[in-house]
């Protein structure tokens, strides 16, 4: 294991020149300050006398400013239940079209400044995803609608109403009413009341991403057009073709939780499950698995055939022979029992022949629940194509576009036929493709602002409450629906009355408000399903699929952005890398490294340290893209990768527009919804395609190579196998490099040093800490911080990333300081490959969440010149902000790269008004708008000073606080960091060192097979541990030189 | 020219030498002697009053009342010990102030403790002149100040005409003895002098330099003029409501939360005019008079309480049609700093009046504290945290062991990490 190689990108690997000069110069940009032609003028001493006079006087003039007289402004009369400075908590429901999640809102005097999960749920129990997290700042994007619109022009909703119905009223053609999937209950009934006001209406759902292959494979199959509930905790074999499960597919929240549940190993406990993984380019599902394998995106139809063959005694004779592998082997584990096979393809035929499987291998009703279905997602392609030929050739009356923005995801082809419309009516948030079409744009409120209600699974209900009153004059959709199907209660009105008489009362109802779920009782119900399909017409239509020659693209949503929407125009995730890309801002073509070297690319090029990317001119589907390349190890060889969400107009906001700026060339990337396919019956997301190398280059802002350990062993990673039969050789290779350092070579234990396989026992530790060191030794009487991280458990998701940017007031930089290494984020997940570049199958990734270790011997305190960072009785490493001068000695001293210099005034923290660094796409952030998301218990920062994670420690405070006031030792449990309580899969866990009943205490002595610091030999004495990642897989091919020689042969 | 230098270089060094002498000899003496105003100030001011009865005795010739220096002391280090011990003159006072017990100082010394005695001693009782506006520091105005001042110039100018008699003197000395004399250079162009004056000169300005800066920002003594003239003496000096009552959000909050009208409306439905004119007349700081009654009639305009029909305006849509006061915020705290009441009120059981000051007595609100840094430091350096009081503190076994074999009487906030960076900056 010691021999494994990891490497941050391929330069790293490759230590090329770009690279290490990167690695040389931390600090990318030359310092600015005394240049050199102030030494070089003529008279250097007078001008340098100069500028020091121009700078006392204005300092001296900054200085005699009055103090500005400040008001205090009590409420005129307070609302009972507010108590200024005092945070309130109200159960909700996210939502966004199909997208699930319980979360409770924290408002601060009366706005919502953040979201997290609601623990009660039985689906999501406590998790979130990026999306979530960052669906806070949506509510204040600037971009959005203050009011509704009637033929381009501001209007009054009475206007609109009476518009609206006179325009209806005299129409006898179709109204249309087109809409994602809607979840919720009672809003299905306002629909139904307006369908029955306008007898030939229709209600057509579509998904901007489909799920239609699924639906219609399962009701043929099983007789129900329904998404069944998956157990990825009860599953013991998880086989996925192509399915990102833990990024995007489906309900990814739910999955992660359940998956990671399945996969808790410590060295009493050896039970996890084992993944397998089949996939045509890089996602962050195909990073946890077990053992994964490349095929093209055409080929996926034969590898579900060949599975199911294999599942029936068959040996699979499948191109490649990972492939082959992977089936027998998966096979072989599924008809064990306790599997599951699920297919992220939308084609019918593959999704028959994969609920074939799911049914020989008995998987319907053990961890497949056909009892209690999900309602996630409910479009049919079909619908949309035949409601966009009805309205091409003008045979609708009225179309209204809710929650989806087909203008966009559907293209031309949808944007002409609206035309044929005459009443277009758009419930959309900001004026997006689709709503610039229509001649009413009735704005819907945020969720944050709505009342509503969700049923993610049948029976399993979630309320939605608003955390603030509607900023602008927007109106629920449902009221607008009910105004004009003549009905005079208001959508609260019925939405209470219909939970307070489903509920039985006003107290039950108030309880599930408060609550903010409605779930039957016990365990969830299981349920098995007969398997009805025509198995022989499937595999015979997949058979017929011409696999393609050359090249294929793929289309994916990315795990921040998505399938678009007003996600595109949110800087957090924009700014958010992309899990396995790390890059942010663009989109852009994933290829191969074979692939890439294929294109005449010189190595310099593909690697992540040069920013200036070869444009490719990318043609698929009648369509022609051009598309920087980014080189990504573990894509298949022959297929290209293009992300949704990006090529926005540049109505959706600043931060999502896409365009060409005379100075600075394109921006905001290219739209891939015209390379989606339609097949006659569902929507396909891959196609052949052709690249053609061009002359172009365009900087593209990556990250990770951003903060490097120059190839520093900071990951340990293990087979099951391997870990089942030696426990110890973590505790042994920890101790061969700290126990020499744990005894004074004068001490009476003198022998002690020189005794070989010295296991990091606590006795160790504790030697080491104390003897390994000229510093004095931090004494944590009351609370001792920690925190452990288990790499086993992270999925690099980025839910973290985005939740830490939330509490802690992070500054987005936008692309061009990302480009210049200066990204903010106290929080990163760093990214390893290991294995060999030019064989995607034998890549294997690992994520690694890292922030201020804390350490309690610091590099960074010791350098600091004001001492400005210093350590607490807590554990804590504490950064004064007001105390700091900026010399950065401190970041240059971090073995962890994890602190952050505020080059600029990111957010009009500093008292120059005209400071503020803007640069067009991020800058809607530094509105008063937007700045209400601010978390006002955490300073924002000014230039010049230095930040990094602070364990958020307002909320250690407030715990204690909370503690103190009611005469108690705080509990475990209790102080929860922002990181933590985003994490969808449990793998950061914090709490009181001191305290041996609590977690993270248990974790360090029960799993401490595991536990490992990163660069422990240096004596930084982190508080913060990692534990080793398990991969439950018999191979080993990543980067073992002896085994796989040299890589560059490989490239 | 070098051995003109020279001599010149001596007399400078000995200049130098004998101001640095002067300023360390005048620093010695400011170490050495404690300001028993300050230290009054910060730690006994909010019970105490020199010579009036407060939450605590008048302390003006305490040093008369108790038995002995001595008890004095261990009154002020402890005095719960002092009353469990059974000490007669201990629980006499006890009785008297019951169920206030004196906060214990520990950490005050002996000789802080007499300059606290010193201080109160010297408080002359004012009541004949006319009051002097709080805060501003110009009560400070000693009787014989003007003497020494006086007597200083005057010896100055002897010494400065003996010098001048002297070298006239040695002049006619000289030129009878035949000697030449040097031609005398005017003292403002003696090198010496001017040396000297530069040095002092700059180290005057250095000194104003550094402390402006320090004090930029901070307002001590700020006392704005308000919207409404709202006596904090007529409400919680003299109809004694507790302070709670508004600043509802000192026990729970960071913000102590300025009451909304509504709650000040509780009372004010009922106390329609001022009727203690008689006892207590308004004034402002500059000596305006003002009429209670009118501010009352401000606060229902503010309110919207009709005080006619005796009942709330309301807005068509029926809340009441009520605007907030624009009050003038008096304490302001940078924006990196963190401060919750709730944290010094609800668990550090600390008076409001530690540092607000005497806010009974106040009829216009000022800043009492510095609010700065070095304040707040200094009195968590100082302060016993509720260390046996509170379960939270369980925690620190050390503690508790130390306090239990005797080795300490309390815990500071400062030995429980209160005086760390993150405490207050995040």
């Amino acid at each position: 294991m010691s021999q494994k190689q990891y490497w941050k990108g391929l330069e790293e690997l490759q230590n090329t020149a770009a690279h290490q000069e990167v690695v040389d110069n931390e600090f990318k940009e030359p310092l600015p300050g005394i240049s050199d032609s102030l030494l070089d003028a003529t008279t250097p001493r007078r001008d340098f006398l100069k500028f020091l006079g121009f700078s006392t006087v204005a300092a001296t003039l900054a200085a005699s400013c009055e103090m500005p007289v400040r008001k205090a402004i009590p409420y005129a009369i307070k609302p009972e239940d507010i108590v200024p400075g005092v945070p309130n908590y109200y159960a909700s429901t996210f939502v966004d079209g199909g997208d699930y999640c319980a979360i409770v809102i924290k408002t601060r005097d009366g706005r919502p400044i953040k979201v997290e999960g609601n623990t009660l749920s039985s689906i999501t129990k406590g998790s979130t995803s990026a999306r979530v997290q960052a669906s806070v700042l949506n509510l204040y994007d600037k971009a959005r609608l203050r009011q509704p619109m009637m033929d381009g022009k501001e209007a009054t909703f009475d206007a609109i109403d009476r518009g609206l119905q006179s325009a209806l009223a005299s129409n006898t053609k179709p109204v249309y009413l087109i809409s994602s999937t809607i979840i919720s209950p009672t809003s299905k009934e306002v629909i139904n009341q307006f369908l029955a006001k306008y007898p030939n209406a229709k209600h057509i759902v579509y998904d901007a991403v489909s799920y239609s292959g699924m639906l219609l494979a399962n009701e043929a199959s099983y007789g129900k057009r329904a998404l069944p509930s998956y157990h990825f905790d009860k599953a013991k074999t998880i086989v996925s073709l192509g399915a990102d499960f833990l990024g995007t597919w489906l309900a990814p929240v739910e999955f992660s939780k359940q998956y990671s549940a399945g996969r808790k190993v410590t060295a009493k406990n050896l039970e996890m499950s084992k993944h397998y993984h089949v996939e045509s380019m890089h996602t962050i599902t195909g990073a946890s698995a077990d053992m994964r394998a490349t095929c093209k995106p055409s080929e996926m139809g034969a590898v579900a055939v060949a599975l199911y063959n294999a599942v029936n005694g068959t040996a699979p004779s499948l191109p490649s022979k990972k492939l082959n592998e992977l089936v027998t082997k998966a096979a072989a584990d599924l008809k064990k029992g306790n599997g599951m096979v699920v297919c992220g393809s939308n084609d019918v035929n593959i999704q028959t022949v994969v609920n074939a499987i799911n049914s020989a291998i008995n998987a319907n009703g053990t961890t497949i629940n056909w009892a209690v279905t999900s309602n996630y997602k409910a479009g049919i392609d079909s619908d949309i194509v035949a409601a966009t030929e009805a309205m091409a050739k003008g045979e609708v009356g009225a179309a209204m576009i809710l929650g989806v923005n087909p203008a966009y995801e559907i293209g031309k082809k949808f944007a002409d036929a609206l035309k044929n419309v005459p009443v277009r009516v758009s419930f959309a948030d900001r004026m997006d493709e689709t709503a610039q079409l229509c001649n009413y744009v009735v704005p819907d409120h945020n969720y944050l602002e709505s009342w509503g209600d969700a049923e993610p699974k049948t029976g399993y209900y979630s309320l939605m409450q608003p955390g603030i009153a509607p900023l602008f004059k927007t109106r629920a959709y449902q009221d607008s629906l009910l105004a004009w199907s003549g009905s005079t209660t208001t959508y609260g009105d019925m939405w209470k009355n219909y939970w307070t008489t489903k509920l039985g009362g006003q107290s039950n109802f108030d309880k599930a408000l408060q609550d903010g779920i409605v779930e039957p009782a016990g365990e969830m119900p299981m349920g098995g399903g007969t398997f009805a399909g025509n198995i022989a017409n499937a595999t015979a239509a997949i058979a017929a699929m011409k696999p393609t020659s050359g090249m294929e693209v793929v289309v994916y949503q990315k795990v921040s952005i998505g399938h678009g929407g007003a996600w595109s125009n949110n800087p957090w995730l924009q700014e958010m890398p992309d899990p396995i890309t790390k890059a942010t801002w663009d989109n852009y073509a994933c290829v191969s490294p074979k692939k890439a070297k294929e294109l005449g690319e010189e190595l310099t090029g593909i690697t992540e340290v040069v920013t200036k990317k070869r444009v490719i001119k990318l043609e698929a589907n009648g369509q022609t893209l051009m598309l920087p390349i980014v080189v990504v190890p573990g894509m298949h060889n022959d297929v290209v990768a293009v992300a949704l969400g990006y090529g926005r107009d540049a109505q959706i906001g600043r931060a999502g527009a896409s365009g060409t700026d005379k100075l600075k060339g394109d921006f905001g990337g290219k739209n891939a919804y015209p390379l989606v396919g339609y097949n006659g019956q569902t929507f396909t997301y891959n196609a052949a395609a052709k690249i053609e190398k061009t002359d172009a280059t365009y900087e593209v802002g990556i990250t990770q190579t951003h903060h490097s350990y120059e190839g520093r062993p900071i990951i340990h990673e293990f087979t099951l196998e391997e870990f089942s039969k030696d426990p110890n050789a973590l505790l042994k290779e920890r101790g061969e490099e700290i126990a020499k350092y744990s005894v004074v070579p004068w001490g009476e234990h003198e022998a002690h040093g020189e005794k070989k396989e010295e296991l990091a026992t606590q006795e160790v530790e504790e030697g080491f800490r104390k003897e390994g060191t000229l510093y004095p030794n931090y004494e944590h009487m009351g609370i001792h911080w920690g925190m452990s991280i288990d790499l086993t458990a992270c999925t690099g998701c980025g839910a973290c990333v985005v939740g830490c940017m939330a509490e802690n007031n992070i500054s987005v930089v936008g692309k061009t300081h990302v480009l210049k290494s200066q990204e903010m984020h106290w929080l990163r997940i760093d990214r390893y490959f290991s294995g060999m570049p030019d064989d995607p199958d034998t890549i294997q990734t690992v994520f690694q969440p890292m922030m201020c270790q804390h350490c309690d011997n610091a590099p960074c305190e010791n350098v600091c010149p004001v001492s400005a960072t210093n350590h607490s009785s807590e554990g804590l490493n504490q950064m004064a902000y007001n105390r700091c001068i900026g010399t950065k000695y401190c970041a240059n001293n971090c073995p962890y790269k994890v602190r952050h210099f505020n080059w600029m005034d990111w957010n009009g923290a500093d008292c120059f008004d005209d400071n503020q660094y803007e640069d067009g796409r991020r800058d809607d952030l530094n509105d008063d708008l937007t700045r209400m998301v601010l978390n006002p218990d955490v300073t924002v920062r000014s230039r010049g000073v230095m930040e990094k994670c602070s364990f958020c420690v307002q909320r250690l405070q407030d715990a204690k606080l909370t503690a103190k006031k009611e005469g108690r030792p705080v509990k475990d449990g209790e102080a929860k960091t922002a990181c933590q309580q985003a994490c969808a899969s449990d793998c950061i866990v914090f709490g009181n060192v001191n305290d041996p009943e609590s977690e993270i205490s248990k974790i360090r002595k029960d799993n401490k097979e595991r536990v490992f610091y990163v660069l422990e030999q240096i004596h930084t004495l982190p508080n913060v541990n990692y534990l080793s990642k398990i991969r439950n897989t018999d191979e080993i091919w990543a980067g073992n030189e002896e085994k796989d020689g040299l890589y560059k042969a490989h490239i | 020219m070098s051995e003109y230098i020279k001599p010149m270089l001596r007399s400078i060094a000995k200049g130098i030498t004998v101001l640095v002498i002067t300023l360390f000899a005048t620093n010695l003496t400011a170490i050495a002697a404690p300001d028993g105003k300050a230290i009054f100030m910060s730690n006994c001011a909010s019970c105490h009053n020199p010579l009036k009865d407060a939450t605590g005795p008048a302390l003006k010739g305490v040093d008369g009342r108790v038995p002995s220096k001595e008890w004095l002391y261990d009154w002020v280090h402890n005095p719960s010990a002092m009353i469990a011990k059974g000490d007669k003159h201990a629980t006499e006072l006890f009785d008297k102030w019951k169920p206030t017990v004196m906060t214990s100082f520990p950490s005050l010394s002996k000789e802080e403790i007499d300059a606290v005695v010193t201080y109160v001693n010297s408080v002359e009782d004012k009541k004949k002149g006319p009051e002097p506006t709080p805060g501003t520091e110009t009560k400070e105005a000693p009787g014989n100040n003007w003497i020494y001042s006086l007597v200083t110039i005057i010896l100055l100018a002897l010494a400065f005409i003996l010098w001048r008699v002297n070298s006239g003197l040695k002049r006619v000395a000289n030129e009878k003895d035949g000697v030449q004399n040097t031609k005398e250079i005017p003292f403002w162009r003696n090198k010496v002098v001017i040396a000297l004056f530069s040095i002092t000169v700059f180290i005057m300005a250095g000194y104003w330099l550094v402390n402006g800066a320090v004090e930029m920002g901070r307002q001590q003594n700020y006392q704005p003029l308000q919207p409404i003239f709202y006596s904090h003496k007529v409400h919680a000096g003299i109809n004694q409501v507790n302070c709670l009552y508004c600043h509802a959000g000192a026990e729970k909050s960071r913000q102590a939360m300025i009451p909304s009208t509504n709650v000040c409306m509780n009372c004010h439905k009922q106390i329609k005019e001022y009727t203690g004119a008689e006892e207590h007349p308004l004034m402002t700081a500059e000596g305006e008079k003002i009429d209670g009654t009118a501010e009352i009639q401000k606060l229902y305009a503010y309110a919207g309480w009709d005080p006619a029909k005796k009942e709330y305006k309301r807005k068509p849509n029926g809340e009441i049609d009520a605007k907030p006061v624009q009050w003038v915020k008096i304490h302001n705290l940078p924006d990196h700093v963190y401060f919750n009441h709730s944290q010094h009120v609800a668990v550090g059981k600390v008076q409001c009046q530690r540092c607000h000051g005497t806010i009974q007595e106040m009829d216009e609100v000022y800043q009492f504290s510095p609010l700065s840094m070095g304040w707040c430091i200094n009195c968590h350096r100082q302060t016993e945290v509720q260390f046996t009081a509170n379960n939270y503190y369980t925690i620190f076994k050390k503690y508790h062991e130390e306090i239990k074999s005797g080795k300490r009487t309390g815990v500071t906030v400062e030995e429980i990490g209160g005086t760390e960076c993150q405490k207050c900056h995040y």
